[in-house]
């Protein structure tokens, strides 16, 4: 981890009207979206541990692949 | 003549056509209200076009907004085919409902009220357009617009309504971050239902105490009630919150001893015989699974089949998704076609079913909107309180319920072969 980050957790959210089912989160963040039968994502509204870097890489890469930009890291408080 | 607590009182009825405003100022005599804000929040109105969202918490949210104009948007769009509330209101005492509008653009600071009727009925616009007319010699005050977007299942939905406001499309919008606040142009908008503005009329011409003097403790004042279906003529009641449901169905000249009951609206939750004796309010219905919803009872006698009345609305409800998120516009046609195999007899029926169920999981709470989550919540209720029944479709035993009579009415759908789409 290295630098002293202040340690939180983020959910991945998808903005479901901007979504048009690529599928490209699912490839790239499977431990975080599933995708059901007409290859839309199901993602885990359960917080994620930002201490986790290796989740919160991939969320990343899906924000950043999705051809629509449908995807958002939302970064809450609490315990992770 | 002043308010008494005796019903109607909504629905304050004129002999022939809406109240004139004249009739309404001699019936509705203002009383003198301190602060009405303070009776608002007392008064505990929650909102009537569904969600049943506290008015007060609503007020006091846009009261923060910090902006030059402010708009309060009136909905009276009644998206549910059987539901009649709004127009029957607007048709009886229309200067109640513009007179909380009143009421409410002062305690915001709005300087215009839009008043949002379909224009799919034209004699509920001409009924607004006089009251209007009417109320056009009184200045002062904030600027009454009357607007008429077209008809659809969505297009009530706050969101949706919003944003035919500001780009003609009656489309919902993804609010994460609920509740926030929507906005027409750059002013932010408070959205009331028609009723619902009728109520803090009420409020504000008699005060809180007056207001909560029928009702429950947790869901004061009275409501109006669409009931349909098994019904002699389908009509639009007033009733107390607290109402014995099996009363209610009496009142209306319905059926009273049915096989089941639709209640809140077509997303709403189907509710067995065995529930009759519920009081009809939220506090009651919820634990058994159902809600006050949109007002709307929809009656289904025995022997008729719940499992196809179902699927209707299910089809109807699939074909008005706005196909903006994949999960309903894939998702609801899906589960109408699960519902017409059961239906029909199929030899993996019960691979059919156990299909069904888990597609309602998963399409649950995955659009923009919560049109999604009431169809799945229609057909979870309906494989619950039908269970029976579904186990002899499933079984491929023929139910022998009659297939050309129905009881929920559904516009007919212009072109079924559009309904799954790909």
């Amino acid at each position: 981890m290295g630098m002293n980050r202040k340690v939180g957790s983020f959910v991945l959210k998808v903005n479901p009207i901007l979504c048009d089912g690529f599928g490209h989160c699912h490839e790239l963040a499977p431990e975080l979206v599933h995708v059901d039968e007409w290859g839309y994502p199901i993602i885990s509204d359960q917080p994620s541990s930002t201490s986790d870097r290796a989740i919160l890489e991939s969320a990343r890469l899906a924000v950043r692949g999705c051809p629509r930009q449908a995807l958002r890291i939302e970064h809450t408080s609490g315990p992770h | 003549m002043t308010m008494t607590v005796s019903l109607p009182r909504v629905l304050h009825a004129a002999s022939g056509g809406p109240l004139s405003l004249r009739a309404h100022e001699d019936a509705f005599a203002t009383t003198v209200v301190d602060d009405l804000f303070d009776e608002l929040v007392a008064s505990g109105l929650a909102g009537r076009g569904g969600a049943g969202f506290t008015t007060a918490r609503k007020v006091e949210l846009l009261g923060r907004e910090r902006a030059r104009h402010k708009v309060v948007v009136v909905n009276a769009m009644e998206g549910e085919p059987v539901g009649h509330k709004d127009r029957t209101l607007l048709s009886t005492n229309p200067h109640l409902v513009l007179d909380g509008a009143e009421y409410l653009a002062t305690l915001i600071g709005a300087r215009r009220i839009d008043v949002c009727v379909s224009r799919n009925d034209p004699t509920i616009v001409g009924h607004v357009q006089y009251a209007l007319l009417e109320r056009e010699r009184r200045r002062g005050g904030p600027a009454f617009v009357l607007l008429t977007p077209p008809w659809r299942y969505v297009a009530g939905e706050e969101s949706a309504l919003v944003h035919w406001l500001n780009d003609h499309e009656t489309m919902p919008q993804y609010r994460p971050n609920r509740p926030n606040v929507l906005h027409v142009g750059r002013a932010p908008a408070l959205v009331v239902n028609a009723e619902t503005s009728a109520h803090v009329g009420l409020i504000g011409h008699f005060g809180a105490e007056r207001f909560r003097e029928i009702g429950t403790p947790m869901s004061p004042g009275s409501t109006l009630v669409s009931v349909s279906g098994a019904v002699e003529r389908a009509s639009v009641l007033e009733v107390p919150f607290g109402s014995a449901l099996r009363e209610i169905l009496r009142d209306a000249g319905a059926d009273v001893d049915p096989q089941a009951i639709l209640t809140g609206g077509y997303g709403g939750a189907w509710l067995g015989a065995e529930h009759l004796d519920a009081a009809y309010c939220d506090e009651a219905l919820r634990p058994l699974g159902a809600a006050v919803g949109a007002g709307v009872l929809v009656v289904l006698p025995k022997g008729a089949c719940g499992l196809s009345e179902t699927r209707r609305v299910v089809a109807w409800m699939a074909n008005e998704s706005s196909r903006q998120c994949g999960p309903c516009a894939f998702g609801l046609p899906a589960l109408a076609e699960d519902l017409g195999t059961l239906l029909n007899g199929s030899p993996d029926a019960r691979h059919v079913l156990r299909r069904l169920r888990e597609r309602c999981a998963v399409i649950d709470g995955r659009g923009a909107c919560r049109h999604p989550d009431g169809v799945v919540r229609l057909v979870e209720s309906a494989l619950k309180v039908f269970a029976d029944h579904v186990e002899d479709h499933v079984n491929g035993t023929p139910c022998g319920a009659s297939t050309s009579r129905h009881w929920v009415v559904v516009p007919q759908i212009e072109h079924e072969s559009e309904l799954v789409w790909e």
